[in-house]
C-alpha cells in the first residue's frame, strides 16, 4: 500500500508550484499536460465528503476505477497491497465544479484584441452555429480555472437572438474532440428587452419597446413553427440547414436555454416551453425571484449569471442578487449559479455560491448549485455533478471550505479518474519571481 | 356673468381698431422712409373704472390708467380724464402690470450642431475650435455673441407669450459654457428698433457646453475648470500680453463683467458648483435653477444668490403594468409628487427668486404648472413679484417694465379678476401701448342654459339648450338629445335629433366630451336626414334664425338665457391631495428624514481587529465619543452610551477603498492629454446610491479617482461615506491633495480604431509626462520671477500647470493606473528625474515583475486580488500579485475600482489568504490601514486606537469569510448603515413606492397625460477600464464626451 499522507501531497504540491516548471519555459504553460487515463484504481480516504446533492459523509472513503467512482461510503475497505490512496484527512472532498453557460476557451484577450475572440457570430438566427468547433483547448484561462476546482464548463456561443448550439467539455484535453463531455446539448436564445429606456434628457422612448420585442420574439417563434412543418416533412423540396439544426430541440435531445433577466423575458421563456413542448432554461433571470413560483409550476429550471452584481434598481434590497437564490430554493425551482464576471474570468464560481450560502441557502445547497444542479440542467447528471457511484470520478480535494476564500485552496483535482495539473499560468509567473526576489 | 353692456361697446370700437394696428406697428421710426400717406398717431388711450394692481403691493380701486405713445403717462384713483383720449370703461375689470421672462431665448434660435461628438472610445477627438476668426480657444465659449445683435422679433412666439401674460423678456443665446449677453425686449410686433428695451442687460453662462463639438470639456468638472480657468484668462488679457495677440471672446468676457450674471445650472447640485465658481471668481450669478431644489433648500438658501424656477413639473408616469413601474425609482415618483412645491419652498426659504416659461415641455402648460405651484404653497403675491417686480429689478430695468408707474411702458394686462386667480381670464394683454386680444370675451359669454324655442308649423316646441363652449352644447327634451354646435363668434350652427327612438344621454352627463357611441338606430335616423337644423345669430341674451326640421320643413327658432352655468368648482383654495411625502436625504429610498447624528457607543465585548502592535484582541469593548475612538479596553462603562453588544463579532476598522469612481458626476475628463485642471472634488455626487450599498458592504472611506483616458488625469478627491450629507460634507477634511496619472492602453486609446491624441504608444506617454514637468518647472520658475516683482510680466495662472507645480513641490500626490513593468520603471525613472515620488501604483497588476524596483522607489502599490485577462496588458496578471509584492515590503492595498466589488472588498482581501497564503491581519490591512497610509491619512483613519476617528465596521462574522455581513458601519462616529434599519427601510420604500403608484394611477385615470414607465436614470462611472453590466438596468458613462454607454443586460 502506497500511501500519500498529507505531508506528501503538501512536499507534491510546492514542487508542482515551485519545482517542476523551473528550468522551464515560464508563462507559456506548454509544460503543463493533459493527464493520462488513470488505468487503475485509487481511493480517497479520511475525507469530509460533499456528495453534491446536499449531504456530506464526514469521513468517507471514495474508490475510483478508471474513470468511474464505483464506491464511497463510510465503510469501504481498502485493499493491502500496493494500491494508490490519497489520505484527504481534515480536508474537504466535492464533485467537479461545473461552469454552466460561458465563453470559456472562446474569448482569450477579451475585447481589446478582436483576433482572440471566436465567441460572438454575425447574423440573427444562427442555430447551426457550434460552439465546440472553436473551443481553445489551449486558452489560458483554463488551467486558471482548473486550480479552482473548475472542472467542467458549457461552452456557448452569443450573438443574435438564435445564437447555435453549447457543449460541454471537462478542462483536461488536447484539442476540443478530446474536450468534449456533452456535444451540442443546448440551443441558445436571447429574447429582447421589454424596458422602455429612456434617454439622458428624459425624453421618452422614440419606439415602443414592448411592441418592437413582440414583434421580435413572435419572429423567432414563426422561424420554430416553420421549423417544426420542415421537419415534419418527409422530403422537403430544398434542404433547409438552419431548421435542420434545432432538431434536436423538437426530439428533446438538446435543450432550448432562453437568455433574459426581466421579469417579461422569462415569461416567454415559459411561453417557449408550452408551445414548442421544449426543455427550457432561463439562463440570466435576474428577476426570477420576482416568479418563482411561475417557474417551479412550469418546471422551468435557472442558471442566475453573476451574484456579484449590483441590484437592478436603486430602490431594490442592496443584497438582492445575493439572496435571490434563497428565493429559488424555497420556491423550489432547480437553479444553478454561474460565474461570468469578464475582469476575474470565472475564476470566483465557488465564491459566489459562497455569497448565495452567506444569504439563505445552507453551504450543501449552495454547492448543489456548482454541481449537481447544474449537471441536471445541463443533461450530464447521469455521468457527473455529484461523487456517487457509477459517475465519473470528477473530483476535486480542498483544504477547507471550498465556498470561502481563506479556506479555498485546491490540493487536488480529478477529471475522468485523471489526476490533473492544477498549474497554470499564474502559479508559473509565481513561481519565476519568488524565485527572482529569492523567497521560495 | 361679467358681460355686460358697456364692454360690448368696447369691444365694438376694438374690433374695428384692430384693423389698423398692422399699420400703427410700423409707423413710429423717424429714420425709415414711408411707402404711402404718413399716418402718425399719439396712441392716447384712458382707461377708467378699473381695478389698477400698480405692483405686488398697491391697488387703486375704481381707477384710471392713461397711456400714451407706449408709455403710462397717468395713473391713479379720481384722476380727470383727457380730452383728447380714447376712452375705454374698464368696470369690473383688473389692470395689472404684465409679466417678465427672465430666461427666454425669444427670436433667437439655438445654432444646431454641424457633427454629433464622436464617443471617445471609437471617435477622434477634436481638438481645436470651428469657430473661425479671432476668437478664444475654446467653442464654448461664446462670449462675444451679443444677443441684440441676433434678435429678431418672432411674432408667433410672441403671441404664445402674450397670452400667457408677458410683455417684456431676456432673451440670449441658449448656447455654450459663455454665452454672451442677453437683450431685454418687448413682445410687441413691431420693428426690433423699438421693441429693445436694454441692448446688452445681461452675461450668460452655462455647465454645458452646447453645440460645440471641440472635445474638451467633455466632462463635468472640465466645465467647471474651463470657467475657472477663463476668469483667470481674462483677468490677464487686461494686460494685453504680446503673445496672446487679439482675443475678441476674451475681450468681450470681460465687458460682460459689468452686467448683471446669469448662470444656467439646472439642478440643485450645480447650482451648489456653480455659486463656488462665483466665490472664487468674486463673481455673482442670479441661478437658473432646474426645479429639483426643494430637495436641498437648506443649502440653496445658504448661497444667497438670486434663482430664476422653471416650472417643469415631470409628467406622471405610467404605472399601470407592475413590470414596468418597478423600473421607476421612487426617486423620480417623488419629484412628481413634490416637484410643484419648488417655488414654496424658496419662498418659505426666503429666497429671491424670478420665475421662467423656459424648460416647459410645452409652453401652453405655464398658467396651469403656475397655478399647480400656488396649490402647493406658493403665495400669489410672491408669484407676481416672481414674474414682475424680482426679474425688472433683477435685470435693472425696473424703471421700465415690472409696475404700473407714471414714466413706464405701457405694459399691462386686463383681465377679469385679480391676474392670477384661477377663474380670472386675461382679456387683453397691452405690449408698449398696443392692444393684443388674448381672449374674446363674447366666448365666456354663451356659456349657460337657454330656452329653446322651435316654431313649427303645428306650434311650438321647447327645449332645453345647454351651451358650455363654442362647439359644445345640447339640446335636452325629457332625455338629451345628440347635437352637433358650432358657434364662430356670430354665427351659430345647430342640430340635434329629437325623434323618440333616439340616444339616451343622461342630463348629467354633461362633462362627457367624447360623443358616446350611438345606438345603430339614432345613426340610421340621421342618415335618413331625421336631424332638426338650425342656423341664427347670437344675440347679447337672445338667439334666433332659421332653420328645416326633420322632415324638411322650414321653421324659425329663438333661445333665450335661461340662467348661468352651473358654477364651476373654483379651486382656488383646493385642498392638496394629502398625504404628500417628505423629502429624503438623499432623495432616494435609503434616503434619510433626519440625517443620523453623532452618538456615544459603546461596542462590547467584540473580537477587536486593531491594526495596531496589539494585534487582535478577544473579548474587548470599544468605546467611541464625539466621533473619535476614546477607549478600548474590557469592561468599559459610560453610562451616557448606547451599548452595542459584540459577542460573537468582530470588530475592525471601516474598509477604506483606494480606488474608487462612485459619488461623482463625472470621471474622465479625456479630451486632452494633460487636464491637472479638473478636480473630482468640484462634482461630487453625494446621492449615489453605491455611496450606501459600499456602507453596507463597510466601506467608510473612498479615494474618488479620476479615470484613465489620458496620461495626467485629475485631481482626485477623497470622501468618508457620510450618507445623508451634501457634496462638501462627504470631502474628507484636511488631507493631503492627489492627483490621478494613467498609462498603458487606455491612455494610447487602444479602443479607438481612429485615436489622433497624442500619445498613441508608451513611448509618446514618456513624452507627454516629461513635457508636462518641463512645462511645469519653467512656469514655477516664471512665477517666482514675477512674485519678485523685479520684472513687470504678468504670468497667465494656469490651473493645468498649477497641480504639477504642486507634484514638484511635494504638496501634490499622485496615484498612477500603471499595469505592465516597462511603463511602471518608465513612470518612476521620470519621477526622479523631476525630484518627486509617485505616491501610489494602482491596478500595478505587473508589479509583482518589479517589486524590488518599485521599493526603492518607495511608492505605495493598489492592486486587484484576482482580476486578469481582460485586455492585453493585464495578460500577465497573476492573483499571487499581492502577495509577492507585500513579501517584498511595499505598502500593499487591495482596491476596487468598482461599485459591486467594493462591498465585498474584505473578500477581496481574504484572496490573499488563498494566493499566497497571506496572514489574516495583513490581508486586512490591505483594505484598512495600508490604503490610509498610501492616502496619508494613517494618523486618523486605518487603525483602531485611541484617539483615532471612529470608522469603525462590526462583522457578523470573521472579516475575512464570506459568510460575514457588516452589522453597523460607523463613520466619525455616527451609524451610517445599521442592518436592522436596513430592514425597516426596505419596507419603508414598499410603502412609499405603493402609496405613489396608487396616486400616479388615480392621476391617470383622471385623464393627466402620462408618460411610459421608464427606467429612471443610474449613472455608473467608472475608469474606462472595464464595464460589465453590474446589474440588470444600467447606463454607464464613461465621461469622456459627455455621451452615454448603457449596460443593458438582457
Amino acid at each position: 500500500m502506497k500511501k500519500i499522507l498529507y505531508e506528501d501531497y503538501m512536499k507534491l504540491f510546492i514542487s508542482i508550484f515551485f519545482g517542476l516548471s523551473m528550468s522551464l519555459t515560464a508563462t507559456a504553460q506548454d509544460n503543463i499536460y493533459p493527464a493520462k487515463a488513470n488505468t487503475g484504481i485509487f481511493f480517497i480516504i479520511n475525507a469530509r465528503i460533499h456528495v453534491g446533492n446536499g449531504t456530506v459523509i464526514e469521513k468517507g472513503t471514495i474508490k475510483v476505477e478508471k474513470s468511474k467512482i464505483t464506491a464511497v461510503g463510510e465503510n469501504i475497505p481498502i485493499p493491502v497491497d500496493d494500491i494508490k490512496v490519497f489520505d484527504a484527512k481534515g480536508q474537504d472532498v466535492y464533485p467537479g465544479l461545473i461552469l454552466p453557460v460561458t465563453d470559456l476557451g472562446l474569448k482569450e484577450i477579451a475585447l481589446s484584441v478582436r483576433g482572440s475572440n471566436d465567441f460572438l457570430e454575425l447574423g440573427d438566427l444562427n442555430p447551426g452555429v457550434r460552439a465546440i468547433v472553436a473551443y481553445n483547448t489551449d486558452s489560458k484561462i483554463i488551467n486558471v480555472l482548473k486550480a479552482n476546482g473548475i472542472l467542467l464548463a458549457c461552452v456557448t456561443p452569443q450573438g443574435g437572438s438564435i445564437s447555435g448550439s453549447s457543449s460541454v467539455v471537462q478542462l483536461d484535453a488536447w484539442n476540443w474532440e478530446d474536450a468534449a463531455y456533452k456535444i451540442d446539448n443546448a440551443i441558445h436564445v436571447n429574447l429582447p428587452s421589454f424596458v422602455a429606456k429612456r434617454s439622458r434628457s428624459g425624453s421618452p422612448p422614440a419606439v415602443d419597446p414592448t411592441k418592437e420585442s413582440l414583434n421580435k420574439i413572435e419572429e423567432i417563434k414563426s422561424f420554430f413553427r416553420q421549423a417544426k412543418a420542415y421537419l415534419e416533412t418527409s422530403a422537403p423540396k430544398e434542404t433547409n440547414t438552419k431548421f435542420e439544426a434545432v432538431k434536436g430541440l423538437f426530439d428533446k435531445k438538446q435543450k432550448l436555454f432562453v437568455h433574459g433577466n426581466q421579469v417579461k423575458q422569462i415569461l416567454f421563456g415559459i411561453d417557449f416551453a408550452k408551445e414548442f413542448g421544449f426543455e427550457v432554461v432561463v439562463v440570466g433571470g435576474s428577476e426570477s425571484f420576482m416568479v418563482a413560483d411561475l417557474l417551479k409550476e412550469n418546471n422551468i429550471p435557472v442558471i442566475l449569471h453573476e451574484l456579484h452584481d449590483l441590484p437592478a434598481m436603486e430602490d431594490d434590497d442592496v443584497d438582492q442578487p445575493y439572496k435571490t437564490p434563497a428565493v429559488l430554493q424555497k420556491a423550489g425551482v432547480l437553479f444553478a449559479l454561474n460565474d461570468e464576471h469578464e475582469e476575474s474570468r470565472y475564476r470566483n464560481l465557488m465564491f459566489n455560491a459562497g455569497t448565495a450560502a452567506a444569504f439563505g441557502l445552507t453551504k450543501e445547497q449552495a454547492l448543489q448549485a456548482i454541481t449537481l444542479n447544474s449537471a441536471k440542467i445541463l443533461g450530464i447528471d447521469d455521468r457527473t455533478g455529484s461523487i456517487e457511484v457509477g459517475k465519473d470520478a470528477n473530483i476535486i480535494i480542498s483544504k477547507g471550505d471550498i465556498l470561502d476564500m481563506k479556506s479555498s485552496i485546491l490540493t487536488r483535482a480529478f477529471i475522468q479518474g485523471r489526476e490533473v495539473s492544477l498549474e497554470n499560468k499564474q502559479t508559473q509567473l509565481y513561481e519565476r519571481y519568488m524565485t527572482k526576489y529569492g523567497l521560495k | 356673468m361679467i358681460h355686460g353692456r358697456l364692454f360690448s361697446r368696447f369691444k365694438y370700437f376694438f374690433i374695428s381698431f384692430f384693423l389698423l394696428q398692422i399699420h400703427l406697428c410700423l409707423s413710429a421710426q423717424e429714420t425709415f422712409p414711408v411707402n404711402g400717406v404718413a399716418d402718425p398717431r399719439e396712441r392716447f388711450f384712458a382707461f377708467v373704472h378699473a381695478t389698477i394692481v400698480q405692483d405686488g403691493s398697491r391697488e387703486l380701486k375704481d381707477a384710471t390708467l392713461v397711456i400714451r405713445e407706449g408709455k403710462i403717462i397717468t395713473v391713479g384713483e379720481k384722476i380727470a380724464t383727457p380730452s383728447s383720449a380714447v376712452v375705454i370703461d374698464c368696470s369690473g375689470k383688473y389692470i395689472t402690470p404684465s409679466f417678465i421672462d427672465i430666461y427666454s431665448d425669444y427670436g433667437i434660435p439655438i445654432p444646431q450642431s454641424k457633427t454629433t461628438p464622436s464617443s471617445f472610445y471609437v471617435g477622434a477627438t477634436q481638438m481645436k475650435s470651428n469657430t473661425k476668426g479671432a476668437f478664444g480657444w475654446n467653442e464654448a465659449i461664446k462670449a462675444e455673441v451679443d444677443g441684440s445683435k441676433i434678435f429678431v422679433a418672432d411674432t408667433s412666439k410672441a403671441k404664445s407669450l402674450r397670452e400667457l401674460g408677458f410683455g417684456t423678456v431676456l432673451t440670449h443665446q441658449k448656447d455654450g459654457i459663455a454665452r454672451g449677453t442677453g437683450v431685454v425686449v418687448t413682445l410687441a410686433n413691431q420693428k426690433e428698433n423699438l421693441s429693445i428695451i436694454k441692448e446688452k442687460a445681461s452675461a450668460h453662462y452655462s455647465l454645458s457646453k452646447g453645440s460645440s463639438t471641440q472635445s474638451y470639456p467633455s466632462s463635468m468638472m472640465g466645465t467647471i475648470a474651463l470657467l475657472r480657468q477663463t476668469y483667470l484668462d481674462a483677468a490677464w488679457y487686461k494686460s494685453r500680453p504680446p503673445r496672446e495677440g487679439i482675443n475678441l471672446s476674451l475681450q468681450a468676457w470681460l465687458d460682460n463683467q459689468n452686467l448683471v450674471q446669469i448662470m444656467e445650472a439646472n439642478d440643485k447640485w450645480n447650482d451648489l458648483r456653480a455659486n463656488r465658481i462665483a466665490m472664487e471668481a468674486g463673481v455673482h450669478y442670479i441661478i437658473k435653477g432646474g426645479g429639483n431644489e426643494y430637495q436641498r433648500i437648506s443649502e440653496i438658501a445658504g448661497m444667497h444668490a438670486p434663482f430664476i424656477l422653471p416650472l417643469n413639473f415631470p409628467q406622471a408616469m405610467d404605472v399601470e403594468d407592475p413590470n414596468e413601474a418597478r423600473f421607476v425609482s421612487l426617486a423620480d415618483m417623488k419629484h412628481w409628487e413634490l416637484a410643484p412645491t419648488n417655488p414654496a419652498a424658496f419662498e418659505k426659504a426666503g429666497i429671491q427668486f424670478c420665475i421662467t416659461t423656459s424648460d416647459l415641455r410645452d409652453l401652453k402648460q405655464f398658467s396651469a404648472n403656475l397655478r399647480k405651484a400656488i396649490e402647493y404653497g406658493l403665495s400669489e403675491t410672491k408669484a407676481f413679484e416672481a414674474l414682475t417686480k424680482t426679474p425688472a429689478e433683477l435685470l435693472h430695468v425696473y424703471d421700465k417694465v415690472g409696475s404700473l408707474e407714471v414714466g413706464k411702458l405701457a405694459n399691462f394686462l386686463i383681465s377679469t379678476g385679480p391676474v392670477l386667480k384661477e377663474k380670472s381670464v386675461i382679456i387683453e394683454n397691452w405690449v408698449q401701448g398696443e392692444r393684443y386680444v388674448i381672449k374674446d370675451e363674447s366666448q365666456k359669454q354663451i356659456k349657460g342654459n337657454y330656452q329653446l324655442v322651435i316654431n313649427e308649423p303645428e306650434g311650438q316646441t321647447t327645449y332645453l339648450l345647454i351651451v358650455k363652449s363654442y362647439n359644445d352644447a345640447r339640446v335636452a327634451g325629457k332625455d338629451s338629445f345628440y347635437t352637433r354646435f358650432n358657434f364662430d363668434g356670430k354665427l351659430v350652427n345647430l342640430s340635434f335629433s329629437p325623434g323618440g327612438v333616439g340616444p339616451r344621454i343622461q342630463l348629467t352627463d354633461t362633462s362627457n366630451r367624447n360623443l358616446p357611441v350611438l345606438p345603430k338606430t339614432a345613426r340610421e335616423q340621421r342618415r335618413e336626414g331625421s336631424l332638426v337644423r338650425l342656423s341664427g345669430l347670437v344675440g347679447d341674451q337672445v338667439w334666433s334664425g332659421n332653420g328645416e326640421d326633420s322632415s324638411g320643413r322650414r321653421i324659425t327658432w329663438i333661445a333665450r338665457l335661461a340662467g348661468p352655468p352651473s358654477a364651476a368648482p373654483d379651486t382656488t383654495k383646493k385642498k392638496i391631495n394629502l398625504p404628500i411625502g417628505k423629502v429624503f436625504y438623499p432623495f432616494n429610498g435609503y434616503g434619510w428624514e433626519v440625517l443620523p447624528q453623532q452618538e456615544v457607543l459603546l461596542i462590547k465585548n467584540a473580537t477587536v481587529w486593531t491594526n495596531e502592535k496589539e494585534g487582535k484582541l478577544e473579548n474587548t469593548d470599544v468605546l467611541v465619543k464625539n466621533g473619535k475612538i476614546v477607549r478600548i479596553g474590557q469592561h468599559l462603562t459610560d453610562p451616557s452610551a448606547r451599548q452595542i453588544d459584540g459577542t460573537g463579532k468582530h470588530l475592525t476598522p471601516g474598509i477604506i477603498d483606494e480606488h474608487s469612481h462612485i459619488a461623482s458626476t463625472s470621471i474622465n475628463e479625456g479630451a486632452q492629454s494633460v487636464t491637472s485642471e479638473v478636480r473630482i472634488g468640484d462634482n461630487l455626487n453625494p446621492e449615489d446610491i453605491n455611496i450606501y450599498r459600499e456602507l453596507s458592504g463597510g466601506v467608510t472611506s473612498a479615494h474618488i479617482l479620476h479615470g484613465s483616458a489620458n496620461t495626467i488625469g485629475g485631481q482626485t478627491q477623497l470622501i468618508k461615506l457620510r450618507w445623508g450629507v451634501d457634496d462638501e460634507g462627504l470631502k474628507f477634511k484636511n488631507w493631503d491633495p492627489f492627483i490621478k496619472f494613467a498609462l498603458g492602453e487606455n491612455v494610447k486609446r487602444t479602443t479607438s480604431p481612429a485615436n489622433n491624441r497624442f500619445p498613441d504608444t508608451r513611448m509618446g506617454v514618456e513624452q507627454v509626462l516629461t513635457d508636462a514637468f518641463t512645462r511645469a518647472r519653467d512656469y514655477e520658475a516664471r512665477l517666482k520671477v514675477a512674485g519678485t516683482g523685479k520684472t513687470g510680466a504678468s504670468v497667465r495662472r494656469d490651473l493645468e500647470l498649477d497641480a504639477l507645480v504642486e507634484v514638484l513641490q511635494h504638496k501634490r500626490f499622485i496615484t498612477c493606473h500603471s499595469y505592465v513593468q516597462s511603463e511602471i520603471i518608465m513612470l518612476m525613472r521620470v519621477a526622479e528625474k523631476f525630484g518627486f515620488r509617485v505616491n501610489t501604483l494602482t491596478h500595478i497588476l505587473e508589479g509583482y515583475k518589479v517589486a524590488d524596483k518599485i521599493k526603492m522607489h518607495g511608492s505605495s502599490v493598489s492592486t486587484f486580488s484576482d482580476w486578469w485577462a481582460y485586455k492585453m496588458e493585464v495578460q500577465d496578471a497573476i492573483a499571487y500579485n499581492a502577495t509577492i509584492m507585500q513579501k517584498i515590503g511595499l505598502n500593499v492595498c487591495i482596491n476596487s475600482d468598482d461599485p459591486e466589488m467594493a462591498r465585498r472588498l474584505n473578500q477581496e482581501a481574504a484572496k490573499s489568504v488563498k494566493y499566497g497564503a497571506m496572514d489574516e491581519e495583513d490581508a486586512l490591512k490591505m483594505v484598512t490601514l495600508n490604503p490610509a497610509r498610501a492616502l496619508h491619512v494613517e494618523d486618523r483613519v486605518g487603525t483602531i486606537k485611541e484617539g483615532k476617528d471612529a470608522d469603525l465596521v462590526l462583522w457578523s462574522d470573521h472579516p475575512l469569510s464570506i459568510y460575514a455581513k457588516p452589522l453597523k458601519t460607523i463613520v466619525d462616529g455616527t451609524i451610517y448603515y445599521d442592518v436592522e434599519r436596513d430592514s425597516l427601510q426596505r419596507i419603508r420604500i414598499r410603502e412609499e413606492r405603493n402609496r405613489l403608484i396608487q396616486k400616479l394611477l388615480s392621476e391617470k385615470k383622471s385623464g393627466s397625460a402620462v408618460t411610459p414607465g421608464t427606467p429612471s436614470f443610474e449613472v455608473l462611472l467608472s475608469c474606462g477600464d472595464h464595464n460589465h453590466g453590474n446589474g440588470l438596468i444600467t447606463y454607464y458613462n464613461d465621461g469622456e464626451d459627455g455621451g452615454e454607454g448603457e449596460a443593458n443586460k438582457n
